[in-house]
């Protein structure tokens, strides 16, 4: 962890006459929420580690419009996507990484008909070529062996894109215990983040979401809940928060724990 | 000889009487906006013979599954029996397709067993309901009218096939008694313990044979005329509408082409979009503004729960039932084609789907995950109706909660829904 990160952005790139093979879109939850943040830099680490050449856009990059979508504003999310796609196709971007599933799914299925068509890879599914290439190995001794761990799968990941195997290919590649919540893979429980609901405050009712999820995650058992999305990490971790389970359970990203378990 | 002119009478008048609601329903769902979804007809094949004739979404839940799965398998088969019905009416043989001989013990042995199965299967079905109180089987949209048409249909079949067995025993009494017209056929495995419980005078056993012969096929008849204004039309529509399913990922929602057109003149000054026969209402307020997939999708709609009790926001309390909104939307639908039939025209009646129907605190209770869309068993897709609506409100009325107006400024200021300047995105970059 001690190794210098150096983040390049597609305009140093090209200002020094070179290109990046992956664009890795960070997103605005990966850009300013603190705790995505990390998990931001730990997707720089392995790209990094491996040896892959990335870049980011920096200051250039701009909210897909997932969130203004869903919540029916079609106009705006059109502004948005038309602008990124002016930007992405400025530099030739054929591919990209990202650890939001919302932007994921926004790029990879909706920006086709606006005329924007790239190559979309989750992170957690170049995690999983990563460990299949042999490039990413867990380090003898590494935190999670013998642990209990689960994994929330995001809606947008899971349902709406049918990635389920990717993250728990990362897991099972642990020496862990992977435990699967009564309500997972396409029958998985919404974090309660999903549209447009991060940015509002949950309409009446008995309980929130993330709090039902939560009981489930104690219910398993499992001292570790892996996420994939950052929304479904800042539900889950209020929820732990909510329920005083800070102690006994650790909600960490899919990267994250590849960071850790490979000791990069 | 009578006989057979009324009872080809009664069935020439139900086919006639089907047809005339079928053109009904078929008007109705063609109010909605067009749609394309002719394409890839071999991948829509493979899907209405996977979801609706393989029931491959029913097993997500194995108990209801596999009762289904009898009384489907038993409706199914039982049509053929219909068959031989419809021939003896018409031209008063008894049982025609007996010439097949073996073959024919074997067909009625099966009929027999699917008739028990669907017996068991609906007395099941019955306790679930109104015994055990299933949950998702007793909310509250279900009061009065669905809660009715579901016992009723279950009660109907349960008598439909009481009625079928009974028939078969009274044949078999009657074939031991030796009646020319009853000669030896077929072979009744279920319906052969129910012969000791019957008269021994052959005037008696007749009477209760063609009593259960014409309360079959009149309440068959019946019936199908039922199906246009139940939840049980999902019989029916379950195959069209899963051949017409949506092919692409569940997160992707449709494309708006008129926007698209103002977005890029407001882009470029010189971009001329084309003319479009679309109404020019963004999003959806009423019935009509929806697509004609989405109000086949309600007609479709068989009332089971099954995405309400996976809503997460149903779960926790929230006023949101996906259910509901395909209720809803069937219920205004139909509001409107009577509408349409006594004016001619479409008349404003002051009501519309949105508000009158679905509340705003409905719409917003949605977190858009898919679990709906996922768990039906017909494919069918409340959450493409629930984000019409919300375009509506959004785009038409500026209607938003304050907190989502709050979203939309930052992303069009900042770039971000939150409130950080874009100039700052990479900062996380220097801070290790």
């Amino acid at each position: 962890m001690e190794k210098e990160l150096h983040v390049p952005t597609m305009a140093e790139l090209t200002a020094k006459g070179e290109t990046a093979d992956i664009l890795f879109w960070v997103g605005c939850a990966g850009s300013f929420d603190e705790r995505a943040q990390k998990i931001t830099r730990d997707i720089c680490r392995i790209l990094q580690h491996v040896g892959l050449k990335y870049a980011i856009l920096g200051t250039e990059e701009s909210c897909t419009g997932d969130p203004a979508k869903r919540a029916g504003n079609e106009f705006l999310f059109q502004m948005q996507a038309m602008m990124n796609i002016q930007v992405l196709d400025g530099y030739e971007v054929k591919k990209i990484v990202t650890a939001c599933p919302h932007c994921f799914n926004t790029l990879k299925n909706e920006y086709p008909a606006l005329g924007g068509n790239y190559e979309l890879i989750h992170h957690t599914q170049l995690i999983q070529t990563l460990i299949d290439e042999g490039k990413l190995k867990p380090a003898d001794g590494h935190d999670f062996q013998g642990k209990k761990i689960t994994y929330h799968d995001p809606c947008y990941l899971g349902r709406a894109n049918e990635v389920y195997e990717a993250p728990r290919k990362v897991l099972e590649s642990l020496d862990a215990q992977l435990i699967e919540l009564k309500r997972c893979k396409s029958n998985g429980l919404c974090c309660g983040a999903g549209g447009g609901q991060m940015f509002k405050e949950p309409e009446k009712g008995t309980k929130d979401i993330n709090i039902e999820r939560i009981e489930e995650v104690i219910d398993s058992q499992a001292t570790v809940v892996a996420s994939a999305c950052p929304f479904c990490m800042t539900m889950l971790k209020d929820g732990v928060k909510i329920k005083d389970k800070e102690k006994e359970i650790e909600v960490l990203d899919i990267a994250e724990i590849t960071v850790r378990a490979n000791q990069i | 000889m009578i006989n057979q002119l009324i009872f080809t009478l009664c069935f020439i008048g139900a086919i006639l009487l089907f047809a005339k609601n079928a053109r009904q329903l078929y008007r109705n769902i063609n109010l909605g906006r067009a749609l394309n979804r002719n394409d890839k007809p071999g991948e829509r094949l493979k899907t209405m013979l996977l979801v609706a004739f393989g029931q491959k979404k029913m097993f997500k839940r194995i108990t209801p599954a596999i009762l289904h799965l009898f009384v489907y398998i038993g409706f199914c088969i039982i049509n053929i029996e219909m068959i031989e019905i419809v021939i003896d009416g018409m031209f008063g043989t008894h049982r025609f397709l007996s010439f097949l001989g073996g073959f024919y013990d074997i067909l009625i042995a099966s009929f027999e067993w699917l008739a028990l199965g669907v017996l068991v299967g609906c007395i099941i079905f019955l306790i679930r309901r109104n015994v055990i109180h299933l949950k998702r089987l007793n909310s509250a949209e279900l009061a009065n009218w669905p809660k009715t048409d579901a016992n009723l249909i279950l009660i109907v079949e349960i008598l439909l096939m009481t009625a079928f067995l009974l028939m078969n025993a009274a044949d078999q009494k009657l074939q031991l008694l030796g009646g020319s017209h009853y000669s030896p056929v077929g072979s009744f495995p279920i319906s052969q313990y129910l012969v000791s419980i019957l008269p021994h005078d052959p005037s008696s056993l007749v009477l209760i044979e063609r009593t259960s012969w014409w309360f079959h096929i009149l309440g068959v008849l019946a019936f199908l005329n039922y199906l246009p204004y139940s939840k049980h039309l999902h019989i029916l529509l379950a195959f069209p509408n899963t051949y017409f399913s949506n092919l692409k990922p569940k997160g992707e929602l449709t494309n708006m082409e008129n926007v698209t057109n103002e977005v890029k003149a407001m882009l470029d000054p010189s971009f001329t979009p084309p003319l479009s026969e679309q109404p020019l209402r963004f999003g959806a307020k009423d019935v009509q503004d929806l697509t004609w997939k989405n109000l086949l999708d309600a007609y479709t709609c068989t009332e089971c729960g099954r995405c309400t009790s996976s809503c997460p926001a149903n779960i926790t309390g929230k006023l949101l039932s996906p259910r509901k909104i395909m209720m809803d939307t069937r219920d205004r639908l139909e509001e409107v084609g009577k509408n349409i039939k006594a004016n001619g025209t479409f008349v404003d009646d002051g009501k519309s789907l949105l508000d009158t129907y679905i509340t705003r605190e409905e719409l917003w209770a949605c977190t858009s995950c898919n679990a709906c869309v996922e768990q039906c068993p017909v494919n069918i897709n409340p959450l493409e109706i629930i984000v019409e609506l919300r375009r509506y409100t959004v785009m038409e009325e500026s209607q938003a909660p304050a907190s989502i107006n709050t979203m939309f400024g930052n992303i069009e200021n900042n770039g971000a829904p939150w409130k950080y300047s874009q100039m700052d995105r990479a900062n996380w970059t220097s801070q290790q």
